[in-house]
């Protein structure tokens, strides 16, 4: 069971070792990072494999037991979101060898990737708060710098917009701890889940929780603390760009808010349906306004990060419906859209690579010119839409059932309908960069970036036909982990494998 | 009970700081007014009247300690406060650079 | 960068040995007394910063004095980890404490703490100074 550690450990070592290596040899520093990210592939295969057997690893630092030391809980949920970090990793990291010899400094890009990766990796296994906390903040202080990598005028601004925004979230999780603490006198969040059973729903736990959803919701953009994210990911290199809206919204907000308001806080449907709503809401607000506005866009990649604010709107939505069609659809929201966006994002930048701009109107007929980044982007583009068979149709298609055996018929609707705009704005992507007849000077990707786009659409396609054995081993068993809720704790204190 | 009142009230500071103030460095001087009073917040946590700091000096230790939880979160908080501030400091003097300007009104390259 | 005068120069060629000494009595000390690797690491930090603000430097002295901090650094993350992972290979839990712990009130007690104090002094020293470093060499690029 010592693998766990190495989720994080990996990537922490790589990302020390890079600085020397860059200076004796600059090409083993992109070797150490793809290694190193194929490695932790298979360790989260590995890891999926194990939790069919084992409802809940419990791996305890140092030997303390719980409550008293810092565990990893690793169960079906964590497996399920440490695969789709790697898998997003690896391709990134595939398609930056080539993409960053535009930058200078290479070597500072792969320490910060990596601990980017080990950031995310932390808060997806972590069982303890305050090290959920550590490890937010490592991830997100790296996406900053990150962020503002190239040096110009634009990019600095972003990167300052978005390190306010996202510090004053940070901070009001850090204040949030504090009065969990000051209350509980705890931080293991079985622990916490506890202790606030005991203490019932009194206007304390409802501002706590409150206080935790704000800071989750602008780290993971939804409407309206969204508006630091059309102006950080254009500015970032595309490889970051994908990470950024692939995973880092999702662990840092998405996971974060379902294993706290489900496990940790034990919120059902049933018992408290006025805080789904509310969830539900915003669901919505993100859909619709964040869809509305992606269609006046002029720049591929700021349309693209509007349209990342439009889908984590319908995660929120499953999230809030609440049964298990809904959280299923939505946990398998997060791996489609994961793969799609990322998809798009890399296709972006094989654009900006070879044509040097991201205006929607300078760009034409790209299509005969660039077939593996056209064909690429109309998958991406077909399973965002939500085309049977690939495997972003099967999400949504959960959702939708999700909500109408939840009687919400007109929410449904409304979904759907949306769905058109995704159409709109993807159609307006196809027709004014590859298919608009245009001089434009453009050969096609170089290899190892094709490799990359190559390696998410047969990811696309695979999951999209062979989705019923992904729902029952992986995204079904994830569901059922945040579903049960409070079982949570007495998984972590009376398992077994509190003894590996 | 007036020095929890007092850290929300620095917390108040250093907000309107972050929200309202139109140069760069006041906002940074605002976010470490908010780290300053969520540290002191939490270490203030662990305060027991009339108990001892929590470092053993003997083998028959005295047993009212104050919590010594807090003052190694606190700890952690701070480096964490320090990272972010130095990172941030560094983009304010790249955006002088580039923008020839410290106020935000000023900076506004990327709209729409 | 320019240096201060000569007195200033005098001593802080006197006084930076003690502050060294002081910062590494801090650092050893951590599993005794308040401090431990942060706090020592910050003070160490400071001997380098006093020394190159008092007699100054030129690009190319900071370019090199940027390079070996990058190096050190790296070495006192690598310390940490390997210290933690040994913990794993040799005894089998992540981070355990392997080492014997010794009588109390010792200096070679608490098993692995003082090792992790020294990686953690080392790494902080390092980034600290390169932080320093970092604000300081923008005075080069806004001057150009």
């Amino acid at each position: 069971m010592s693998f766990i550690p190495m989720f994080f450990a990996l990537p922490l070592i790589s990302a020390f070792l890079i600085p020397i290596l860059g200076k004796i040899y600059k090409p083993l520093v992109w070797i150490v990072c793809t290694v190193v990210s194929f490695v932790l592939f298979i360790l989260a295969l590995y890891g999926i494999a194990v939790t069919q057997q084992i409802p809940m690893i419990v791996y305890k630092m140092g030997n303390w037991p719980p409550p008293l030391g810092i565990v990893m809980t690793f169960d079906s949920f964590s497996a399920f979101m440490v695969l789709v970090i790697s898998i997003i990793v690896f391709a990134g990291s595939l398609f930056s060898l080539r993409y960053m010899s535009h930058y200078t400094g290479q070597w500072k890009f792969y320490t910060l990737f990596m601990l980017i990766t080990a950031g995310m990796m932390g808060v997806s296994i972590t069982g303890d708060l305050f090290n959920m906390f550590v490890f937010l903040e490592i991830a997100a202080i790296s996406s900053y710098a990150l962020v503002a990598f190239g040096v110009d005028a634009e990019e600095l601004e972003a990167s300052f917009k978005y390190m306010v925004m996202g510090e004053i979230g940070g901070l009001t999780f850090l204040l949030a701890i504090a009065l969990i603490y000051a209350k509980t006198s705890t931080l293991n969040l079985a622990d916490i889940s506890n202790s606030l059973q005991v203490m019932g729903h009194t206007p304390f736990f409802w501002m706590v929780l409150g206080m935790m959803l704000f800071a989750f919701s602008i780290k993971a953009a939804l409407v309206p603390f969204h508006s630091w994210l059309p102006d950080a990911h254009p500015a970032a290199p595309a490889p970051i760009s994908s990470l950024l809206s692939g995973i880092f919204i999702k662990v840092l907000g998405i996971y974060t808010t379902a294993r706290i308001v489900f496990n940790v806080f034990g919120l059902t449907r049933a018992n408290d349906p006025q805080f789904f709503n509310v969830l539900i809401g915003l669901g919505l607000l993100s859909i619709s306004f964040a869809g509305l506005t992606a269609l006046s866009q002029k720049d591929y990649k700021r349309l693209l990060g509007f349209s990342s604010v439009s889908q984590i709107g319908y995660i929120m939505l499953g999230f809030g419906i609440g049964n298990y069609y809904g959280v299923t659809g939505a946990i398998f929201f997060i791996l489609a859209h994961a793969l799609a966006k990322g998809l798009l994002f890399l296709t972006a930048g094989s654009v900006v690579h070879v044509t040097g701009t991201r205006d929607l109107n300078k760009l034409a007929g790209l299509g005969e010119r660039m077939p593996t980044t056209a064909w690429s982007f109309r998958f991406g583009g077909l399973s965002l839409v939500g085309i049977p068979p690939l495997v972003g149709f099967w999400a949504k298609f959960y959702i939708i059932i999700g909500i109408i055996k939840a009687g919400f018929i007109w929410v449904a609707l409304v979904a759907i309908l949306l769905s058109v705009l995704t159409l709109a704005y993807l159609l307006k992507i196809e027709n004014n960069v590859f298919m608009k007849k245009g001089q434009i000077d453009a050969k096609e990707a170089p290899f190892t970036m094709r490799i990359a786009m190559v390696f998410l659409v047969v990811l696309i396609v695979i999951l999209g036909i062979g989705f019923q054995p992904i729902i029952n081993f992986i995204v079904g068993p994830a569901a059922h982990a945040l579903l049960r809720g409070l079982e949570y704790s007495h998984l972590v204190f009376n398992s077994f494998a509190a003894n590996f | 009970m007036i020095v929890f009142a007092s850290c929300i009230i620095l917390f108040l500071i250093g907000l309107y700081a972050v929200v309202t103030k139109r140069n760069l460095i006041k906002i940074a001087i605002g976010f470490a007014l908010i780290e300053y009073a969520i540290n002191l917040f939490f270490a203030f946590v662990g305060f027991k009247r009339g108990a001892l700091a929590p470092i053993i000096t003997q083998l028959d230790t005295p047993h009212n300690f104050v919590d010594p939880i807090p003052q190694a979160l606190v700890l952690t908080a701070i480096v964490i406060a320090l990272g972010t501030t130095a990172l941030m400091l560094t983009i304010i003097m790249r955006i002088y650079d580039r923008y020839k300007t410290f106020d935000i009104a000023e900076i506004k390259k990327l709209r729409g | 960068m320019k240096g201060m005068s000569l007195i200033v120069k005098t001593i802080t060629n006197i006084v930076i040995g003690f502050i060294f000494i002081f910062g590494v009595y801090i650092i050893l000390h951590g599993h005794l007394t308040p401090g431990g690797g942060f706090a020592g690491g910050v003070i160490i930090a400071g001997v380098f910063i006093l020394k190159f603000l008092a007699f100054g430097s030129g690009a190319k002295s900071e370019k090199k004095a940027s390079t070996t901090a990058s190096i050190f650094e790296s070495m006192g993350g690598l310390l940490f980890i390997g210290i933690a992972i040994s913990g794993l290979l040799l005894a089998g839990t992540f981070f355990l404490n392997f080492l014997p712990k010794g009588t109390p009130f010792h200096l070679l007690s608490a098993g692995i703490i003082p090792f992790c104090n020294i990686a953690i002094s080392i790494k902080v020293g390092a980034g600290l100074f390169s932080i320093f470093l970092a604000l300081a060499a923008m005075k080069y690029v806004m001057e150009d």
